[in-house]
C-alpha cells in the first residue's frame, strides 16, 4: 500500500467531510474578486496615463495582490499546522528582498562610481 | 501486509519495564511538561504533511530562482542598446487578457480542489480541463507575443533588455507549461484510478504550484509590463 | 549528426592528458571487470545503485567524494609542480592553456564534487539516525540527488578525454566565460556539470529540511537536537536559498552562449558585473554550506572525546543560525575592488567581520568543552584540534581580507589563495576526516586503523603549513594567483617549499588510502559489536553498527539533549521483546535513469547534438510520468524479520 494512500485516507484535506466546503468556496470567490480588482485598477491607471509616481502605485497593488493570493489561494495562515510554511514564506520574503534589493543597491553604486552616464542608458551601446 | 497505524506506533518505546512501560505514559509525561509541540504520534498524518511541506520548500526555492531573474531584469531593463524599449513593444490590452486567463485558471483550479474535497471525480477532472484550456490560452498568447517581437527584429539577442525580458517571461511560461503537463497527467490519473489518496495529495501540490505561478505572474506584469509602459 | 563532436576532440597529441585518460580508463575497466568476475552486477544494481536507503546513498556519496578528492588533488600537485619549476627561463611542463584548465578543474572538483558529496554523504549516513528517524522524508528523491551529482562529476572527468575543460576559473567569471573569449566546449562542460549537480543539491536541501522538521523522534524538540542536526538544518536552508541563484546565473550564461543573448557580454547592453554579483550571492553562502556541517561534526566529536556535555549548547545553536543569516549579506566582499564606493564596501566589510563573532563563540565553546574534560586523543579528536588551530589562523586572515583597503592590496594574490585553503582545508577537509573516522564504525561496522589515521593526520597537518604558509608570504610579496610562470627570483624558493608541502600532504593521502585498505582487510579486529565504540552521546550510537535497514526497530522517545547519554544514565535497556512490522520504501530505478538521461542531455548540449538532447529530455519526462503511475512503492517489513535482524545484534529479550 502506498504511503500517501494511507495518509490521506485517514486525514482527508479540510472540507472532505462537507462541513468546510462552504467557507472554502467563499474564500476562493473573495480571493478571485480581489485579485481581479487589484489587477484591473493598476492596468487602468497605466493605460489611461493618470497617476503621478506610478511605479510606487503599481508596486503597492502588486504587493497587495500577492498577499491576496497567499492568503486566499495558498491558504497560508498562522495555525500550528502551517507554522513551517509561514516561516519558510517569511524567510523567502527576506531572501527575495536581499537578492533584488542588494543587487540593485550594489549595481547602482557601481554605475554611479564607474560609469556615471550609464544611469541615463546612454553608454550602453 | 497492512497493519493498523496505531499498533505501529503504540509501544514504540525503548524503556525498561517498570520505568514507563509503554509509549503512552512516557508521551503523556512529555506532554505534561509542555513538550507536545514538535512531535505527533500519528505517523500517517505526518507523511501527508511532510510531502506538502517538501513541495512548499521547493516552491520557495523556485521563488528565489525567479528573484534572480527579476533582479537581472530590473537592472538590465534600461540597457536597450539603441534597440526598442518596453514602452514601444508592450501591448497592455493583450497582457491584461493573458492575466485574466491566468486569474480565471487559478479560480477554476481552486474549484477543482473544492470538487476533489467533495469527492466529485468528474467535476474535478472537468474543472482541471477548464484550467488546462485557460493555461493553454495563456501560453498561446505568450508564444504569439514572442513570435511577433522576433519578427519585428526585437528578439532576445537584440539587447540586454530584450534578453532579460524574454528569459524572465519565458521562464514563467516554461513553468506554466510544466504545470500543464502535470495537469494532463493528473487528469489521466484521476480518470484511471479515481480520487485515490495519492492523487489527492498530488492535486493539492498541483494547485499550490498553479497558484504560485499566478503570484510570479503578478510580479511579471507589474514589473515588466506596467512599469515598462508607465516609464 | 554528432554536432561539434569529431574524433579530433580527443587530445591525442598531449601525452599528459592521454596518460591521465589511459589511467582513468584502466581503472574503470578494472572495476567493471572485477564486478563481472565476482558476478555482482545484479547485487550492485538491486542493493546499491537503485537503493533508497539513506545509509547506502550516503556511502555512495562518500565513495564519489573520495575518488574526486584524488582527482582534484592530482590537479593540485600538478599546479604546485608547475609553479616550483616555471621560473625564469624554465617554462615548466604545462602550457598556459592546460594550466588554466587544471586550476579551473581543481576548484570546481574540490568544491562541487569533493567537499559537497562528503558533507551530503555524512548527512545522509548520520542525520536520520541522530534524530531518531527511519529514513529521510523523500527516499527516492535522495537517490535522484545522488545520481544527478554523479552525472556532474562524470561530465567533469569526461571533459578530460573528450574536448577540454573550462579555462575560466572555478566560477567562470564573465565575460571571460562568454562565447567570444571562450569559444570551445570547456565552459559548456563546466556549466552543465554544475547545473546538473546543483539541481541535485537543491533537491537534497528540500529533502533534509523536510526530514529534520517533520521526522524527529517523539520528544526531540528542536532545542534537543544534536548540534550536527542543527548545523545540517541551517546548511540545507542555505542550500535551498542559495542554489537557485547558481541555477539562474548558469542559465543566463547558457542563454548568452547558446542563444546569443546579452546578459553578461561586453556588447549590446550586457553587464559582466551582474554575473559577478549574482554568482557570489550563491558563492558566499556556499562556503558556509560547506563549513557549517563540519562545525556540527566538531560539536559531536569534542563532547564525546572529552566525556562531557557540549559547553554552551544554546549559544552554539544561535551562533550557527547567526552565521547562516549573516552569510547571506556578505557576498560583496568577494569583489570589493569592483568599484562600489565606500558606503557599500563598508557595509559588506562590517557584516563580514561580524561573522567572526559567532564563529569565535563556537571556538570558545569547543575549547571550554575540552577544559577539565577527560580528553581522549583519538584520530577524530586529533583532526578537531588540528582544525581549532588551523581554522583560527585562517579566520584571522579572513578578517584581514574583510577590510576593503587591505583587500585592494591583497585581492587576487596568493594571500587570498592561502586564506581560503586555510579555512577550507583546516575547517572543511579536517572536519570531513574527523567525521569519517568518528562515524566509520557506525557507517561501515568497523573502526578505521588508528595508527595509519594518526600518521595521515600529521602528514596533512604539517603538510598544510608547509604548503600554504609560503603562499601568505608570496601574496604579500605580490605574487598573483593562477600564474603559470614568473620571473621574480625571491619567489622561487617559497614556491619550492610549497611544493614540498604538497608532497607531504600527498603522503598523507597515500596513508589514508592505505588506511582504508588495511581497515577493510583487518575489519574483524576492529569490528564494532556494541554499537557504541566511543561511549557516544547521541542517538546514532544506540543502534547496532552498521544500522539495520530500518534504523530503529522501535522509535525512541527523547527526554534530554544527548539523548543516548541520557538513556544510558537512566539505564534504559536497548533490548526489546515485541516487534511490529515496519513500513519501508522500495528500491527504484527512476533516480538512476533520470540521472543517466541528465548526463546524456548535458553531453548532447555541450556538443550541440540537438536530436540526442531532445531524446534525453524526453527520457527524463517519460521516466517521471511512468514513475507517477507506479503504485508499488513500499512494503512492510514483517515483525519476524525485524526480530531476526535485531537478534543478530543481540537485541532481543527472551521474554515474550
Amino acid at each position: 500500500m502506498n504511503v500517501a494512500n494511507e495518509s490521506v485516507a485517514r486525514h482527508a484535506p479540510p472540507g472532505a467531510h462537507g462541513q468546510a466546503h462552504g467557507p472554502a468556496q467563499k474564500q476562493y470567490i473573495i480571493g478571485f474578486a480581489l485579485a481581479i480588482l487589484l489587477t484591473v485598477i493598476p492596468f487602468a491607471l497605466v493605460m489611461s496615463h493618470t497617476v503621478a509616481g506610478t511605479p510606487l502605485v503599481i508596486a503597492g497593488f502588486a504587493v497587495a495582490q500577492i498577499l491576496v493570493h497567499v492568503v486566499y489561494f495558498l491558504h497560508v495562515d498562522t495555525s500550528e499546522e502551517k507554522r513551517w510554511n509561514l516561516m519558510a514564506l517569511l524567510y523567502t520574503g527576506v531572501m527575495v528582498f536581499i537578492v533584488i534589493g542588494g543587487s540593485l543597491w550594489i549595481m547602482h553604486h557601481l554605475y554611479v562610481n564607474m560609469v556615471p552616464h550609464a544611469m541615463h542608458g546612454q553608454v550602453w551601446k | 501486509m497492512s497493519s493498523d497505524p496505531t499498533v505501529l506506533h503504540r509501544g514504540s518505546l525503548v524503556l525498561k519495564p517498570g520505568y514507563a512501560d509503554h509509549a503512552g505514559d512516557a508521551l503523556r509525561d512529555l506532554r505534561e511538561s509542555g513538550d507536545a509541540v514538535d512531535f505527533q504520534l500519528d505517523h500517517h498524518h505526518d507523511v501527508a504533511s511532510t510531502i506538502q511541506l517538501g513541495f512548499w520548500i521547493y516552491l520557495m526555492s523556485d521563488c528565489l530562482l525567479f528573484s534572480g531573474l527579476f533582479a537581472t531584469y530590473a537592472l538590465l531593463s534600461s540597457h536597450t542598446a539603441g534597440g526598442p524599449a518596453g514602452s514601444q513593444l508592450f501591448n497592455l490590452p493583450d497582457v491584461l487578457t493573458e492575466t485574466m486567463f491566468l486569474l480565471f485558471s487559478s479560480f477554476t483550479c481552486g474549484l477543482a480542489t473544492l470538487a476533489m474535497n467533495a469527492d466529485r471525480r468528474n467535476a474535478t477532472v472537468g474543472w482541471l480541463a477548464v484550467t488546462f484550456l485557460l493555461g493553454l490560452g495563456f501560453i498561446g498568447m505568450e508564444v504569439r507575443e514572442f513570435a511577433h517581437m522576433v519578427a519585428i527584429g526585437a528578439g532576445p539577442d537584440r539587447s540586454a533588455f530584450l534578453s532579460s525580458f524574454f528569459t524572465l517571461v519565458a521562464t514563467h511560461g516554461l513553468h506554466v507549461t510544466c504545470g500543464l503537463i502535470f495537469m494532463a497527467v493528473m487528469m489521466v490519473a484521476v480518470l484511471k484510478k479515481g480520487l485515490t489518496p495519492t492523487n489527492r495529495a498530488r492535486l493539492v501540490n498541483l494547485s499550490l504550484f498553479w497558484h504560485f505561478l499566478d503570484i510570479i505572474w503578478v510580479g511579471v506584469f507589474s514589473l515588466v509590463y506596467l512599469f515598462g509602459v508607465a516609464h | 549528426m554528432f554536432g561539434k563532436l569529431t574524433l579530433s576532440a580527443i587530445p591525442y597529441t598531449n601525452p599528459i592528458i592521454m596518460g591521465a585518460v589511459a589511467f582513468m580508463v584502466i581503472c574503470v575497466v578494472a572495476i567493471l571487470a572485477v564486478i563481472t568476475y565476482l558476478g555482482k552486477w545484479k547485487y550492485l544494481w538491486t542493493e546499491w545503485l537503485t537503493s533508497v536507503d539513506h545509509k547506502k546513498i550516503g556511502i555512495m556519496y562518500l565513495i564519489l567524494a573520495g575518488v574526486m578528492l584524488l582527482r582534484g588533488f592530482a590537479d593540485a600537485i600538478m599546479m604546485r609542480a608547475q609553479q616550483a619549476l616555471s621560473y625564469g627561463s624554465n617554462m615548466g611542463y604545462l602550457p598556459p592553456g592546460h594550466f588554466d584548465q587544471i586550476f579551473s578543474a581543481h576548484g570546481t572538483i574540490m568544491i562541487f564534487f569533493m567537499a559537497m558529496p562528503f558533507i551530503i554523504g555524512l548527512m545522509n549516513c548520520i542525520l536520520p539516525l541522530q534524530i531518531g528517524a527511519r529514513d529521510v522524508a523523500f527516499p527516492l528523491m535522495n537517490n535522484l540527488s545522488l545520481w544527478l551529482t554523479v552525472s556532474g562529476a562524470v561530465l567533469v572527468n569526461v571533459s578530460l578525454a573528450v574536448g577540454n575543460f573550462s579555462r575560466a576559473g572555478w566560477l567562470g567569471f564573465a565575460p571571460l566565460s562568454e562565447l567570444h573569449y571562450s569559444p570551445g566546449v570547456g565552459v559548456d562542460y563546466w556549466i552543465w556539470a554544475l547545473q546538473i549537480s546543483g539541481i541535485g543539491t537543491t533537491l537534497t536541501g528540500v529533502n533534509f529540511i523536510a526530514t529534520i522538521l517533520k521526522m524527529r523522534a517523539p520528544g526531540m524538540k528542536l532545542m534537543r537536537m544534536p548540534v550536527f542536526a542543527w548545523a545540517s538544518l541551517c546548511t540545507n536552508i542555505l542550500i535551498v536559498a542559495a542554489f537557485p541563484l547558481l541555477t539562474v546565473t548558469l542559465a543566463l550564461l547558457t542563454m548568452d552562449r547558446y542563444l546569443g543573448m546579452h546578459f553578461f557580454t561586453n556588447s549590446l547592453g550586457g553587464d559582466p558585473m551582474m554575473y559577478i554579483n549574482l554568482i557570489w550571492i550563491w558563492g558566499h553562502p556556499e562556503v558556509y554550506i560547506l563549513i557549517l556541517p563540519l562545525f556540527g561534526v566538531y560539536s559531536e566529536v569534542v563532547p564525546t572525546f572529552s566525556g562531557k556535555r557540549l559547553f554552551g549548547y544554546t549559544s552554539m545553536v544561535y551562533a550557527t543560525m547567526a552565521i547562516a543569516l549573516l552569510s547571506l549579506i556578505v557576498w560583496l566582499h568577494h569583489f570589493f575592488t569592483m568599484g562600489n564606493g565606500a558606503g557599500v564596501n563598508a557595509f559588506f566589510g562590517i557584516t563580514t567581520m561580524i561573522i567572526a563573532v559567532p564563529t569565535g563563540v563556537k571556538i570558545f565553546n569547543w575549547l571550554l568543552t575540552m577544559y577539565r574534560g577527560r580528553v581522549r586523543l583519538e584520530t577524530p579528536m586529533l583532526w578537531t584540534i588540528g582544525f581549532l588551530i588551523t581554522f583560527t589562523i585562517g579566520g584571522m586572515s579572513g578578517v584581514l581580507l574583510a577590510e576593503p583597503p587591505a583587500d585592494f592590496v591583497l585581492h587576487n594574490s596568493l594571500f587570498l589563495v592561502a586564506h581560503f585553503h586555510n579555512v577550507i582545508i583546516g575547517g572543511v577537509v579536517f572536519g570531513i576526516f574527523a567525521g569519517i573516522s568518528y562515524w566509520a564504525p557506525k557507517i561501515f561496522g568497523f573502526r578505521l586503523n588508528e595508527r595509519l589515521g594518526r600518521a595521515a593526520f600529521w602528514c596533512w597537518f604539517i603538510g598544510f603549513y608547509v604548503a600554504f604558509m609560503p603562499l601568505y608570504a608570496l601574496g604579500l610579496m605580490g605574487a598573483t594567483r593562477r600564474m603559470d610562470h614568473y620571473d621574480v627570483a625571491a619567489w622561487h624558493p617559497l614556491f619550492i617549499v610549497a611544493a614540498v608541502g604538497a608532497a607531504i600532504i600527498f603522503a598523507g593521502i597515500i596513508l589514508q588510502v592505505v588506511q582504508v585498505v588495511v581497515s577493510i582487510r583487518q575489519r574483524e579486529l576492529t569490528r564494532d559489536l556494541t554499537g557504541d565504540p566511543w561511549n557516544g552521546r547521541t542517538l546514532e550510537w544506540s543502534l547496532p553498527s552498521p544500522a539495520p535497514a530500518y534504523n530503529f526497530a522501535r522509535i525512541p522517545v527523547v527526554r534530554d539533549r544527548d539523548a543516548f547519554w541520557d538513556m544510558k544514565q537512566r539505564g534504559v535497556d536497548l533490548k526489546s521483546s515485541t516487534f511490529v512490522p515496519i513500513h519501508m520504501p522500495r528500491n527504484k530505478a527512476a533516480g538512476f535513469l533520470i540521472g543517466g538521461c541528465a548526463f546524456v542531455l548535458a553531453f548532447a548540449m555541450i556538443w550541440h547534438i540537438w536530436w540526442l538532447a531532445i531524446a534525453a529530455l524526453a527520457g527524463v519526462i517519460v521516466t517521471l510520468i511512468r514513475h507517477a503511475f507506479d503504485d508499488d512503492r513500499d512494503y512492510h517489513l514483517g515483525a519476524e524479520e525485524v526480530r531476526r535482524v535485531e537478534g543478530l545484534h543481540g537485541r532481543v529479550e527472551a521474554r515474550s
